[in-house]
């Protein structure tokens, strides 16, 4: 497209100039959110010290939850009361979108957050302090370096049987099911244990203390990150998922095969 | 339908087969010829024949490159120590190597076959299965002259008692295999007893450190083994004593637990122990749904409901499951009162 | 019929076939070593004989006749596979602990047995790889017996002189869950071991014998320390050489019997045509045992199975949320499922355990149903003749409607063993899933029977219907009157002879015998032909044909007479009347719905090269 070139009147801007004004405004906004973003990230995820009180944490709850579970945390006919669930619960709940529930269902499905981390935690400081629960727990139990072998047979005899040997998830009676592990967060596997959400039984650090639970949560996050020796895992929901996958994959391109032996060459 | 004329079949001339049902149709549509040989392209064109004939020996060389594949990955992909991805990685490129080689040779040998070889059909004639007349009285006359020398149909003494001797040979082989099961265990007698007794304290599986009535909170699940059965070893039968003694331990709310259908003095406080061996086929109903206190056995589905005394509530299993009796001792400790009252886990036909 | 010189030197192979390439060889055929090798052979064990018999034997070709050799090869890969896993696993339940590369189960006590597979799988190179084709292959067996047992029954090949064939077949069928069964039992892991649970529970509720027998198996208690080495002996020796014997058997009643083929040009119940063993048949036959190796170790090196490393070792207390056996042992885990609560009552003392008892003899009904079908066929239709064609499924609409309604009726207990798969997948209840299945149960098979019946009798009528009339072209015809009508293409004779019916029956006419009484397994059998037979189209004739053939021509050659006519108007009109009816296909001009005919077309000025688009070149 090149033209004749004109030389330029001096005094005049060049073309780019309007692009290059952008560019650097652009940078110096951009490194700035950066800047702050990166300071705030800063702090701990289990820190209250965000910019969020307990006050808002109840002005949160009293707007999406209470409806439900009453202002007081006392409970309707809609929701069962929180008294002492604490605020691993709620972080729990809300963190895993399973809270605020849309619909009346067999079981409180996981769906998208609706809530950022530090409105989640300002509810839950709110709760806890109405009425104390369960806490968070220290990073240690949550560091996944416990016995993994003591953890996987735990697992096997206490979890196993609703959510699989390879956390693949179950079904359970009614509709229910016990949800697959592969992408739990190490928090979230403790809380379940502790706080016991629906139907799922609760195991207290009397049942599985908290060093038990520590290999649990490490045997479980191993298995999140190692690769599956055999190949691909087809689901881990064993047998079944291998006969199906054999019927439609491998007799059915053994069949194919089969057709192009027999078919009249060209 | 056209009549069948087996060649050969005038050397038949005995066999004479019923059709049966079958509808003769007196005038059946006639059998056309082969039809007349399509060519190929392979059959057409030299420059296509020879593409394919080199199709196939590059495809027998690749197979040839893809076997040394898969044993320079054998020494090239060793197993590290601890290393799930070098297992992996091993497998893997070992397996890729082999399945090519052998995919390789199949392709080619049917491309072979296909385009290459000669298509012509053949046809060959069938003879009928029966033998021919002439051979059926050679075997016949072979029997008979065997018969006739041996007295083996006449002699009906020795016929018989060679049957019952041939047959009363087989049963002391078959008596050996008794030595399969025990010689001096009662299977009824085992069946109805675990190692449950009076004061044997409830203990957590697989550690064995007992439990306090104190440390069972509401909508808690606990699994359950004597606590002498940690201290077994494997070589003196704990597997086969695990097997009848699990538990499966609950707390309930007492007023949840309806009085008509429970044993009442076997809980305790709300608590309830019952076998965890399912009463169906003898899976774990290892499923605890704290809320509405029912257990799922995972195999078969049988729903057991814990407010009512382990009642089945659906699926195959006929029998609620057994109740442990338990009771507090002065530590506070949860202990059986006794042994279960009746056979745990599958029915069999002695119990009643 | 091999002329053998006595000159010791050049001594020749002659083909049977061949006699008049005698004279013509020159060179012994393969070179001196190799025929001096096979007349070493023959001299010692009459190989030529053999050789004589089966090498250039004809074959027929279908796709469907190589279902069997997936069942065949696929074993040949779990033997091959097998006897390597034998050098490496243990059998023993003595208790050990592992301390191998494997984390999770480092320390953990368990059997010999699931040491040595775990130590297989991560410590030896390639041991996994052999473990995984080893299970994969056992999958793909029992499917492909599967398979080819559908085809064989479908297309009746069970019937006289392969009746005895359809028997040892299906106890290989047998044989074969048999030996899958005892193989994924062997390791000692948890799912296995729950497996051997369930059969222990099974065998305990059989009345009488069960506690003794469940007490013989394990050697004792459940689980005892015997059970794998007992299973381990049934795994690769018993039934190994059960198996093996019975297949030779199979395969060679086949060969004697000759294969089935399907109705076809030249082909009739007295011949065989196809392709000679050699090369053809031989070098198919030993391509897709290459191919289905190869795909069987494509999906092993890329796809996990049994990953017993996850199970860990079998413990009566600990279970996993979805445990199922194999897929083909599938059928008898959900039958035991679809049981409604219950089912077991105290009687004399006894107990009766009918949730156990009705699966195992509604199954073992099943089963011998299955093996006696052609029996039954056969004493329905008392066709003493030998049947060398196999039919086509539609053809025996009864004999098809039933295989639908058993094969409902096996997949319907199939899928009930993933009932709570099936509920967490598709978000269902469980409780949903089991009952929809309980009712289908009942009635599926029924609705499957007279949907396919009447499937089958309608695609008979349409068989009928494009014999007689040919098949639709497309091409619509107006008649002079002003009629629309649209012109059949006549079937060619070669296909003709593939859509016509080889057998027709019809049902028994119940006479009474010489003492004026109709005895009652006559009364039966006329019902039950009349349940076959009755439905069914008459068969077809060749005077049938003829007609049919006569009145399309005539049809036909009439349009072509007035298509003549039109084109030739057009001819005259346009002042070209001698131009060609159809157009010469010059290589360069196709023709168009604008062009229908190349005189119109000028030939390209010289020096031009002809335009491609002649519209738009000449400005159109």
């Amino acid at each position: 497209m090149a033209r004749d070139t004109k030389r330029r009147a001096p005094g005049r801007r060049s073309p780019w100039a309007a692009a290059a004004l952008i560019g650097i405004g652009l940078l110096l906004t951009g490194g700035a959110y950066a800047g702050a973003s990166a300071a705030m990230a800063a702090t701990g995820e289990t820190e209250v010290k965000s910019a969020l009180t307990v006050e808002d944490g109840k002005k949160l709850f009293q707007a999406n939850c209470a409806t439900c579970h009453g202002l007081n945390l006392q409970g309707t006919e809609s929701g069962p009361s929180l008294y002492g669930v604490g605020e691993l619960a709620v972080e729990f709940q809300v963190a895993t979108g399973r809270m605020p529930l849309q619909a009346q269902a067999p079981q409180a499905p996981q769906k998208p957050v609706q809530f950022t981390e530090e409105q989640i935690l300002a509810m839950a400081a709110f709760v806890q302090e109405t009425a104390p629960g369960p806490t968070f727990p220290s990073d240690e139990t949550l560091d996944g370096e416990g016995d993994l072998a003591h953890g996987a047979e735990l697992f096997r005899i206490n979890c196993a049987m609703c959510h699989n040997v390879a956390g693949a998830g179950g079904a359970l009676t009614e509709g229910k099911y016990a949800p697959a592990l592969d992408k739990t967060s190490a928090l979230h596997m403790y809380a379940a244990m502790v706080t016991g959400p629906q139907n799922m039984p609760v195991f207290s650090d009397m049942n599985l203390t908290t060093e038990d639970k520590r290999d649990i949560i490490s045997s479980l996050l191993w298995q999140q990150e190692t690769v599956s020796p055999g190949g691909f895992t087809l689901g881990s929901l064993g047998p079944v998922s291998e006969g199906l996958f054999i019927w439609i994959f491998g007799i059915g391109t053994l069949i194919a095969v089969t057709v192009w032996i027999t078919a009249k060459s060209n | 339908m056209a009549h069948e004329e087996d060649p050969l079949e005038h050397e038949r001339a005995s066999w004479k087969p019923s059709p049966g049902l079958a509808v003769a149709v007196t005038d059946p549509v006639h059998t056309p010829e082969v039809p007349p040989h399509r060519e190929r392209v392979t059959d057409k064109d030299p420059a296509a024949m020879k593409r394919a004939v080199r199709t196939v020996y590059t495809l027998f060389y690749l197979s040839v490159a893809a076997s040394i594949w898969a044993v320079a990955a054998y020494m090239l992909f060793p197993i590290e120590d601890g290393s799930l991805v070098s297992v992996r990685d091993n497998n893997l490129f070992i397996g890729l190597g082999i399945a090519l080689a052998l995919l390789a040779i199949g392709i080619a040998t049917i491309h072979w076959s296909k385009a290459i070889m000669s298509d012509k059909e053949f046809i060959e004639p069938r003879h009928a299965t029966r033998g021919r007349d002439a051979t059926r009285r050679a075997a016949y006359h072979a029997f008979e002259d065997a018969n006739e020398e041996s007295g083996f149909g006449r002699r009906t003494m020795i016929r018989n008692s060679l049957f019952a001797a041939l047959v009363a040979s087989v049963l002391p082989g078959l008596t050996l295999f008794r030595g399969l099961a025990p010689q001096d265990e009662d299977p009824v007698e085992l069946l109805s007893h675990t190692m449950w007794t009076k004061g044997m304290r409830l203990a957590r599986d697989p550690e064995g450190t007992p439990i306090r009535a104190s440390e069972v909170t509401l909508g808690s699940a606990f699994h359950v083994i004597p606590e002498e059965l940690a201290s077994v070893s494997h070589e003196d039968g704990y597997l086969e004593a695990k097997a009848k003694a699990i538990v499966l331990l609950m707390r309930l709310l007492p007023e949840q637990l309806v009085p008509e259908e429970n044993k009442m003095d076997w809980t305790y406080d709300g608590i309830v122990a019952y076998s965890k061996v399912c009463t169906h086929v003898g899976c774990p109903v290892a499923l605890y749904e704290q809320q509405t206190h029912h257990l799922l056995c995972p195999c078969h589905q049988s729903q057991f409901d814990v407010s009512r005394g382990a009642a089945v509530i659906f699926g195959p299993a006929a029998r609620p499951l057994p109740q442990l009796p338990i009771a507090v001792d002065d530590e506070g400790y949860l202990v059986a009162q006794s042994d279960f009252t009746e056979p745990v886990g599958p029915s069999f036909w002695e119990r009643h | 019929m091999s002329t053998a010189t006595h000159d010791t030197e050049h001594v020749t192979l002659e083909p049977a076939v061949h006699e008049d390439a005698e004279a013509t060889r020159d060179k012994p055929l393969g070179g001196r070593f190799i025929s001096g090798a096979a007349n070493y052979i023959d001299e010692r064990t009459s190989l030529s004989g053999f050789v004589k018999e089966l090498g250039r034997k004809v074959f027929p070709d279908h796709w469907s006749f190589m279902l069997g050799e997936i069942a065949l090869w696929s074993f040949v890969v779990v033997l091959l596979s097998g006897t390597f896993l034998t050098f490496f696993f243990q059998a023993s339940m003595v208790p050990t602990h592992y301390t191998g590369a494997y984390l999770p189960m480092r320390g953990i006590e368990m059997s010999a047995a699931l040491e040595s597979t775990l130590r297989l799988s991560f410590d030896i190179r390639g041991g996994l790889l052999v473990r995984q084709i080893h299970h994969w292959a056992a999958l793909v067996f029992v499917a492909g017996i599967g398979v080819h047992m559908l085809r064989v029954f479908f297309t009746g090949a069970f019937r006289k002189p392969r009746e005895l064939n359809w028997v040892i077949g299906f106890i290989l069928f047998i044989l074969a869950l048999g030996e899958g069964f005892t193989g994924y039992s062997l390791p000692d892991d948890l799912l296995s071991g729950n497996g051997l649970r369930i059969i222990d529970g099974m065998v305990k509720g059989i009345p009488l014998i069960g506690t003794w027998t469940s007490f013989l198996l394990f050697g004792g208690e459940f689980p005892g320390d015997q059970i794998v080495g007992r299973l381990y002996t049934l795994h690769i020796l018993l039934l190994p050489a059960i198996l093996v014997g019975l297949l030779v058997v199979h395969l060679m009643l086949m060969v004697i019997n000759k294969h089935t083929q399907f109705a076809g040009p030249a082909r009739t119940n007295s011949n065989v045509v196809g392709f000679p063993m050699m090369p053809i048949y031989m070098s198919k036959m030993g391509g897709f045992f290459f191919l289905t190796f190869g795909v069987i170790v494509l999906i092993a090196s890329l796809f996990t199975i049994n990953p017993i490393w996850a199970y860990g070792p079998y413990d009566p207390s600990p279970v996993s949320a979805g445990t199922q056996p194999d897929w083909y042992i599938g059928f008898a885990d959900g039958a035991l499922r679809l049981v409604p609560p219950g089912w077991e009552f105290v009687f004399l003392n006894h107990t009766w355990s009918f949730n156990i008892l009705v699966p195992l003899v509604g199954l073992g009904l099943f089963i011998v149903l299955v093996l006696i079908y052609p029996f039954i066929e056969a004493w329905v239709t008392g066709d003493k003749r030998e049947r060398h064609i196999a039919e086509r499924p539609r053809n025996a609409a009864t004999r098809t409607a039933i295989g639908a309604a058993g094969v409902t009726f096996y997949a319907v207990l199939w899928a009930a063993a993933s009932s709570d798969i099936i509920a967490t997948h598709f978000k269902l209840t469980m409780e949903g899933v089991i009952h929809a299945l309980q009712a289908l149960l009942i009635v599926g098979p029924v609705i499957a029977y007279f949907v396919t019946k009447r499937m089958c009798i309608a695609l008979q009528k349409k068989d009928r219907e494009i014999l007689l009339h040919g098949f639709e072209s497309g091409r619509i015809v107006r008649l002079p009157g002003g009629e629309y009508i649209e012109v059949h293409q006549p079937i060619d004779d070669y296909e003709r002879w593939k859509l016509v019916d080889a057998d027709a029956f019809e049902p028994l006419v119940v006479r009474p015998n010489s003492r004026g009484r109709i005895p009652w397994h006559q009364n039966v059998r006329a019902a039950v032909s009349r349940w076959f037979f009755e439905d069914r189209l008459a068969p077809l004739t060749q005077s049938d044909l003829d007609e049919a053939a006569a009145h399309q021509h005539h049809t036909l050659d009439h349009i072509a007479d007035e298509e003549h006519a039109e084109i030739q108007g057009a001819h005259e009109r346009a002042g070209v009347p001698d131009a060609p009816q159809v157009p010469i296909d010059d290589g360069r001009h196709g023709e168009t719905a604008n062009r229908p005919s190349n005189v119109i077309v000028p030939e390209p000025e010289d020096g031009k090269k002809a335009p491609k688009n002649r519209e738009k070149d000449l400005g159109q």
